[in-house]
């Protein structure tokens, strides 16, 4: 699966869970930029990318997000297993 | 072929553009109750029930009267995350016709806001509380394994206790569901160290305390069953988020508390219409005929139509009006009812027979019409597509569960989709079926029949006049303090005074009892006059309105003209005192050939000279004490 096509199905995702139709999910963005983006929509968010990949994060994988980008490496690794 | 239960198989999908049609209602100065209806009443996912519960609650603010919803506030206590599903409950309540507001406590305050009268859930006084417990907020013991269940069950019981001091609500609890590890494997259930054990013990506990203080149980247990336990738990996320329950379960679980929430508000739905053709049989009538339909045994797909059928007369059987509404032949229709020996529903158990050729929406809403009930009442079960998308745009308060294509998941679709969801259960609801269809019968043989006198004549009455007696003292006693409307003097006696009347010999009582061929109505009427000199004075007369207009009135002016014949009374006085609530019977008397003598703007006099009075030929046989025949 491409980064491409990871961060287009990504997308959709992130403006359904943030409720914000301006959002363009990118490599570098984190939590801070996004001003409904707290704990319980990061659960959220972790829930509906795990429904739409079709995959589940380990505990450690999901401990360990720092940005946007760590998010898309840890989807295309599951993703291609 | 699956049923994923946590779908909710039985709702469409939301619509494509559900997010602007969110957007519009927010814009709105006066959002459409019946609109946030539609759009809960959808398979939606939690971002979905979570953006429409935010429409919601700006809707709830925006303006008082959100018809049809009800409102209800809940304070919620749970341990764990709770503000994960809480933002989504608004939506999965509207579904059932609840205008929901939610008190929530901080994270893991379950004992600190129970016990603290000035706590945020006591201080709300909302109208009930949901104790959201899961297993890792109460007290279980594995390693002891001495009645440690005890030990759960008196925690909820202080924390009940607690509320009931605080906030004097009722509860609704929440029953435990088991995590999918064994301790011992086979024998877990059987030793009280094992949690399995425990948390059924517990459970027990928890149904026994709700239903001897009347408050409710959701049960997650049961649900949880239902779906698997291994994907109710999720560890991973309790671990990092402390999660109750997996986080994909959030829609049924809130479809849960919704329809919990409607049965309490009493929205709960009443009656099943059903289409015939491959709904309760494979094929067609019409077409393949008696021989030709397939229901039964020995056929797969014709089991799958006798299980519909069972699960159709176990919900008659608990209260659950049914009616069928098909396009067919009435006919043909009702012939497999009579005649296919494996039809395990009959016509008797169908209150209304809808059978024609005009489109379903007016056949459903002649049939709410029929049985006196709300359209919101009713529910379709229909295998064909178009006709459940016709009713759904026609009358989109009548619930229309989608059916898989299998009929063999006809019967879990319908019993997993919640509408007659129910909180109490009793000897007259089981009974309902019966009332429904005699009062159903009694209306169409109305609407037969060529003019009234026939009608009368053919529903074969019988009343019957008993003076008071013991045994009914409390019934009479109490109709005379609640009737209101068809009630001439609305004097209002205790039961010690009724009973004082019963043994006068001045005093003339009657308590009238009706039945016709439909069923028993029971005391319909009570009548209390006195004789003074040479006149009766009918100091009481009253009438359940249920009987109005099958000339009940004239059969008892009838029967007491013969009661002041036999006691040389030649004047019958009645009086009729005006309130709010009996205007109806304002000229009654007048229309029974009473004269006007007198009284006051508050004490309406009239007057029958019994010379005059010509019994007129009455639709009933009469049944009276034998005391009464001298």
């Amino acid at each position: 699966m491409t980064d491409e096509e990871i961060y287009s199905r990504l997308t959709p995702i992130f403006r359904d869970v943030f409720d914000d139709d301006t959002l363009t999910p990118h490599p570098e963005m984190t939590a801070a930029e996004v001003p409904a983006w707290d704990s319980l929509s990061n659960i959220r968010l972790v829930v509906a990318v795990e429904v739409e990949f079709k995959i589940q994060f380990s505990t450690g994988e999901v401990a360990a997000l720092k940005n946007v980008g760590e998010f898309v490496n840890v989807i295309r690794q599951r993703a291609s297993r | 072929m699956t049923f994923q239960l946590q779908e909710l198989p039985w709702l469409e999908a939301p619509p494509a553009d559900f997010k602007s049609l969110c957007n519009a209602l927010d814009a709105s100065d006066a959002p459409d109750g019946a609109e946030i209806v539609g759009l809960a009443t959808k398979a939606l996912n939690t971002d979905q029930l979570t953006r429409l519960s935010k429409t919601i609650e700006r809707a709830r603010t925006k303006t008082k009267a959100l018809s049809p919803l009800r409102g209800f506030h809940l304070g919620l206590l749970g341990n764990g995350t709770t503000c994960l599903f809480a933002p989504a409950l608004a939506a999965g309540a509207a579904r059932h016709g609840v205008l929901l507001r939610v008190t929530q406590a901080d994270y893991d305050q379950v004992a600190q806001e129970a016990l603290d009268a000035s706590s945020t859930i006591n201080a709300a006084k909302p109208d009930a509380v949901l104790l959201a417990l899961d297993f890792h907020g109460l007290p279980f013991n594995s390693a002891g394994g001495n009645s440690s269940d005890q030990s759960a069950l008196d925690y909820v019981g202080m924390i009940r206790e607690g509320l009931e001091r605080g906030a004097g609500v009722p509860v609704i609890f929440q029953t435990v569901a088991c995590p999918p590890q064994p301790l011992f494997g086979s024998m877990d259930a059987q030793v009280s160290m094992s949690l399995r054990r425990q948390i059924q013990d517990f459970n027990d506990g928890l149904r026994e305390l709700a239903a001897k203080r009347g408050d409710y149980i959701l049960d997650v247990a049961a649900l949880a069953e239902s779906i698997g336990t291994q994907n109710w738990h999720n560890p991973v996320q309790w671990n990092l988020y402390k999660l109750p329950f997996a986080q994909t379960m959030v829609p049924i679980y809130v479809e849960y508390v919704g329809r919990l929430l409607g049965a309490i508000r009493g929205n709960a739905r009443k009656c099943l219409v059903l289409d015939l053709d491959n709904t309760l049989w494979g094929g067609t009538i019409g077409d393949d005929g008696l021989e030709g339909i397939v229901l039964g045994q020995g056929d797969g797909v014709g089991e799958a139509f006798t299980e519909i059928q069972r699960t159709a007369l176990q919900l008659r059987d608990r209260g659950v009006i049914l009616a069928v509404s098909s396009k067919n032949t009435d006919e043909v229709a009702r012939q497999p009812f009579r005649e296919h020996p494996e039809m395990t529903l009959k016509l008797d158990h169908i209150a209304v027979f809808q059978a024609n050729w005009s489109d379903k929406a007016t056949n459903i809403e002649a049939i709410a019409k029929t049985l006196n009930i709300g359209l919101d009442s009713l529910v379709l079960l229909d295998d064909n597509p178009a006709e459940r998308s016709q009713v759904r745009k026609a009358l989109p308060m009548v619930a229309v569960p989608e059916l898989p294509a299998d009929p063999s998941l006809y019967a879990r679709t319908l019993l997993n989709a919640g509408y007659f969801e129910a909180v109490t259960f009793s000897e007259e609801d089981r009974q309902r079926g019966d009332q429904y269809q005699a009062n159903a019968q009694r209306a169409e043989l109305s609407a037969k029949s060529r003019d009234m006198d026939e009608f009368l004549t053919s529903l074969g009455m019988t009343i019957e006049f008993h003076a008071f007696d013991a045994v009914n003292l409390g019934r009479i006693a109490q109709l005379i303090n609640k009737t209101n409307q068809f009630n001439l003097t609305t004097r209002r006696y205790t039961h010690s005074e009724v009973e004082t009347m019963s043994r006068s010999p001045d005093c003339l009582t009657f308590q009238i009892r009706l039945r016709d061929r439909f069923g028993d109505n029971g005391v319909i009427g009570v009548v209390i006059a006195r004789k003074k000199d040479a006149t009766f004075d009918i100091d009481t007369w009253l009438m359940s309105c249920r009987v109005l207009g099958r000339r009940v009135e004239e059969a008892i002016i009838a029967e007491l003209v013969r009661h002041c014949r036999l006691n040389g009374v030649d004047t019958l006085e009645g009086s009729y005192l005006p309130t709010a609530k009996n205007g109806m019977v304002r000229d009654l008397y007048k229309k029974l050939g009473f004269a006007p003598a007198g009284g006051t703007d508050d004490q309406h006099v009239w007057k029958l000279d019994i010379s005059e009075y010509n019994v007129p030929a009455l639709p009933f046989e009469v049944i009276r004490d034998s005391a009464a025949n001298a």
